[in-house]
């Protein structure tokens, strides 16, 4: 077992763009609002910044390919920048290399930025992208909500569990998320739901309707990682540091192997297992304060909690129906709206969500602020439940 | 020995189009077909003349996927997709056939069925071997015309073979006559006919009678012997005033299916055919007639083999299998003859790669996996590495035919947002007898039909179109077995 990153780097700066409609801004907009308001926290200068890597999802819309869009956007001094795509996991991967080019010592300071431009494709939606020349002539046309619709119909025959209960218990993890939302001015979607209102939506995928799906948005966010002791000696105190950093990618045995059961996400766990043991956490239920999971759809957002261990296999259903993952119940979840409020700027999501944690364990989350977070871990995953990307993170209070 | 049939198989797309819904929905502008009855055949969206062949030979093959006794293949239809490109050749990949094996197309008139009958069992005669014949057709037509009341859609194969005759070959008459009842001219797509009075009395009324005639002298039978007279025809009564006319019996007349299937085109006196087989007895005689560039004939003597051959589903499962579809804008809209919005999703470019189809084709046109020899694993697509958990094996795999197999569904969903011509979209992760998984569409699915442990079976389709080039490419999708007792209206 390597000897990991824990608490070799921290936080210096962050910074999040509003999400959502941004019909006034172009992805160069959005990188600067995400950047100035990441360096003023920071409090350096671009001379600084040693090296850059950038995470956008779409390259045929919005930003383009490779370094330059963010170079030229942000007018960084000719340094390095690296762009990163890995599916919905991309501002998570963006992050990692950041920090592991920061604890090798090659960089004392560097800068991770995602950015997605959605809004400008005309589609509601993720739009349609290409996917090689082979793929399409035998995989179906499929689209995101069907492909994690089916964790719903796996996840309740394995469990047994009454299709009605089932939809009421990812009901519930919506209405939690809008209600967090809510107060929350960068979000994307400000309204509290009922339960009514999600039951009765228009079905997307089986057994999916509109508010168990997450909004697409346009959006950028930015994350500045340095050396603990250079976060101080620019006069940092109580420094949000990394525990650990993992990332799990399906190999094809979910796809291709008759093993799986399809009613949970197999990388998940993996990752999972892997953050804990590089974060010195024995038992996440009662270790870790508050999470930002990927809650592209409510079913995900569900059977992700048994895959980070903080439901137990089968129990996820009723832990959702009794609260445990709301704002004030034992381990929160998506306090600054998720994926489903706060919005789904692809390449820019992982980001999104270590800057909700940073906010909370920096006590500055406002009016959404939980009281005295030590521990919170991101989860941002890429792809589809058969076949993914799956980044596991665990950000902390320094030497907690 | 001689050539003779040695199986038969057939193909009924699962939707039958109400007549009258049909003709209620034109009666403003054709009164005439108010009292029409019954339903036609109807392809779903993802049919055409090659997939329901592939069915039509699968029916016959049956379910083993040893398939090397079949050294020739000829696929008549007059709605080939391809003009260019041999379209027997997508059919042979479909049916795991040897590089080996000879393959035809052949059309024109829809007596080239018959005479892809003669021709194949003086192949067999000639050089051995089985051949298959396989006649199908998906014919457009004209909304508001008779001929989209009358025609079907759908599909017939026949091997011939020496061995296991289940119906002899006894003699066969061809008349050659540029009788032009109705024409379509190249890259035309839809039938121009000539008046029936003429066609029947003038056409089938003169040259039948002679093409019939020579057929039982060469086979040595008496008219009054013919036990099953089959003649294909739209025209009322005109196969039974073709029978009085050359001496076969009344009650010979077999079935046309004009109630539920409709008139198919060129696979039709071979469709009606497997309807006869499933029901003949050993000694009887069954005399084919197709009109059409003049006339054939053929006589068929059936053997005890028959007793001991039966198609995978064959005509009766096909017509028990039929749902009702009464949406007559479905059946244009999947004949591309309405064209309905389709949102942004679906401008999405389509594209073939032609190097990689041809590099991938016994995967995506065979259905075949690669299984591991060592773990005995499936893989789908095949690999060169496998799977297998902390021990990949490589090079380990051997072809292995998934088509033949079923398959229960792991997981499934039906949605609503990609472009689909046939909404919702369905699609899941299937799990195969003996191993493999493929994430695939479903297809002849109405909403419901599908749940996690549905147990399915596999089908040749149609993927994609590419609107853009012209171009049409096929895999396989899943049908749920059980969709073969459903007789009830349709829930689409």
């Amino acid at each position: 077992m390597p000897i990991g990153i824990k608490d070799k780097v921290a936080i210096l700066g962050m910074g999040c763009s509003k999400f959502g409609e941004r019909w006034d801004a172009s992805p160069e907009d959005l990188m600067v609002e995400a950047y100035n308001e990441a360096m003023a926290d920071a409090g350096i200068s671009p001379e600084q910044l040693d090296a850059a890597w950038f995470s956008t999802h779409m390259d045929d819309v919005g930003t383009g390919r490779g370094g330059t869009p963010m170079g030229i956007a942000l007018r960084l001094p000719n340094i390095g920048v690296t762009r990163v795509e890995n599916f919905c996991a991309g501002g998570s991967e963006a992050i990692r290399a950041a920090v592991y080019a920061v604890a090798a010592g090659a960089c004392d300071i560097a800068i991770a930025l995602g950015v997605e431009k959605l809004k400008d494709t005309g589609y509601g939606g993720l739009p349609v992208s290409a996917v090689g020349t082979y793929i399409p002539q035998w995989y179906p046309n499929a689209v995101a909500p069907a492909n994690f619709a089916q964790l719903a119909s796996a996840y309740q025959r394995k469990h047994n569990v009454d299709p009605a209960l089932l939809k009421r218990a990812i009901a519930r993890v919506s209405i939690k998320s809008h209600a967090n939302g809510a107060k929350n001015p960068k979000a994307h979607f400000r309204q509290a739901v009922t339960e009514e209102q999600v039951l009765k939506a228009p079905i997307i995928a089986e057994p999916l309707g509109l508010y168990d799906c997450a909004g697409v948005s346009d959006g950028a966010a930015a994350v500045i990682v340095t050396r603990p002791e250079i976060a101080r000696s620019l006069g940092k105190r109580d420094l949000v540091t990394f525990k650990a950093l993992q990332v799990a990618v399906s190999n094809g045995w979910e796809m291709h192997s008759n093993e799986w059961d399809g009613s949970y996400v197999h990388t998940a766990r993996i990752a999972a297992r892997k953050a804990y043991a590089e974060a010195g956490i024995t038992n996440p239920a009662a270790e870790v304060s508050m999470t930002e999971v990927h809650d592209c759809f409510s079913i995900t957002e569900l059977v992700t909690m048994e895959d980070l261990g903080l439901s137990g296999e089968g129990e996820a259903v009723r832990d959702f129906l009794d609260g445990k993952f709301d704002a004030d119940g034992a381990i929160p979840c998506q306090i600054d709206g998720g994926l489903k409020c706060f919005g789904h700027p692809i390449g820019a999501s992982g980001i999104r969500m270590l800057y909700e944690m940073y906010l909370q364990l920096q006590g500055r989350a406002g009016p959404r602020q939980l009281k005295d977070p030590k521990i919170g871990l991101t989860h941002n995953l890429g792809g589809q439940p058969s076949q993914n990307v799956c980044s596991v993170s665990i950000v902390g209070r320094e030497g907690v | 020995m001689t050539a003779g049939i040695t199986g038969y198989g057939s193909y009924i797309p699962r939707l039958r189009l109400s007549r009258q819904a049909v003709a209620q929905a034109n009666a403003w502008y054709a009164p005439q077909f108010a009292g029409r009855k019954g339903t036609r055949s109807m392809a779903n969206w993802d049919e055409d003349s090659i997939t329901m062949a592939v069915a039509a030979a699968r029916d016959c093959l049956g379910a083993g996927d040893e398939r090397g006794h079949i050294r020739s293949v000829q696929l008549v239809s007059s709605t080939l997709p391809f003009a260019e490109r041999l379209n027997a050749g997508v059919v042979c990949e479909a049916l795991t056939l040897e590089e080996g094996v000879e393959a035809l197309d052949m059309g024109g008139s829809p007596s080239a069925a018959l005479s892809a009958v003669i021709g194949a069992m003086d192949r067999v005669n000639a050089r051995g071997g089985d051949a298959l014949v396989i006649a199908t057709d998906h014919r457009k037509t004209r909304a508001a015309s008779s001929q989209e009341l009358d025609y079907g859609d759908g599909a017939a194969a026949l091997t011939i073979g020496s061995g296991n005759v289940i119906a002899e070959y006894l003699g066969g008459a061809t008349l050659t006559v540029d009788f032009v009842d109705h024409f379509r001219m190249a890259g035309e797509e839809i039938d121009y006919h000539w008046e029936e009075r003429w066609v029947r009395d003038e056409g089938i009324g003169k040259i039948g009678p002679r093409a019939i005639a020579s057929a039982l002298q060469k086979a040595g039978v008496e008219a009054g012997s013919i036990d099953h007279f089959i003649f294909p025809t739209t025209f009322a009564k005109m196969d039974a005033q073709l029978a009085k006319a050359c001496g076969i019996r009344a009650e010979a007349i077999a079935d046309s299916l004009a109630a539920t299937v409709g008139e198919t085109g060129t696979p039709h006196a071979l469709l009606m055919l497997a309807a006869v087989l499933e029901r003949a007895q050993p000694g009887q005689h069954i005399l084919l007639a197709q009109f059409g560039g003049g006339a054939q004939a053929i006589v068929l003597r059936v053997t005890p083999a028959i007793q001991a051959f039966r198609p995978a589903r064959g005509v009766s499962g096909w017509l028990a299998r039929g749902v009702e579809e009464k949406n007559y804008t479905k059946f244009l809209s999947f004949r591309e003859q309405l064209r309905l919005e389709r949102g942004m999703r679906g401008e999405q470019d389509r594209k073939t790669a032609l190097s990689t189809a041809y590099r991938h084709r016994a995967a995506i046109l065979g259905l075949v996996a690669g299984r591991c020899e060592v773990t005995g694993a499936v893989h789908f697509p095949p690999s060169r590495i496998s799977y297998d958990q902390g021990k990949p094996l490589q090079d380990t795999q051997k072809p292995h035919k998934l088509a033949e197999r079923r398959g229960q569904v792991l997981s499934w969903s039906a949605e609503s947002l990609s472009f689909h011509r046939a909404p919702p979209h369905q699609y899941g992760q299937v799990d195969f007898e003996g191993g493999g998984r493929i994430l695939m569409e479903f297809t002849d699915v109405a909403k419901g039909d599908v749940a996690s442990g549905t147990e399915v079976e596999m089908s040749f389709r149609i993927k994609d179109i590419d609107e853009l080039r012209g171009f049409t490419r096929y895999f396989w999708k899943a049908t749920p077995v059980a969709s073969g007792a459903d007789t009830t209206a349709s829930k689409e």
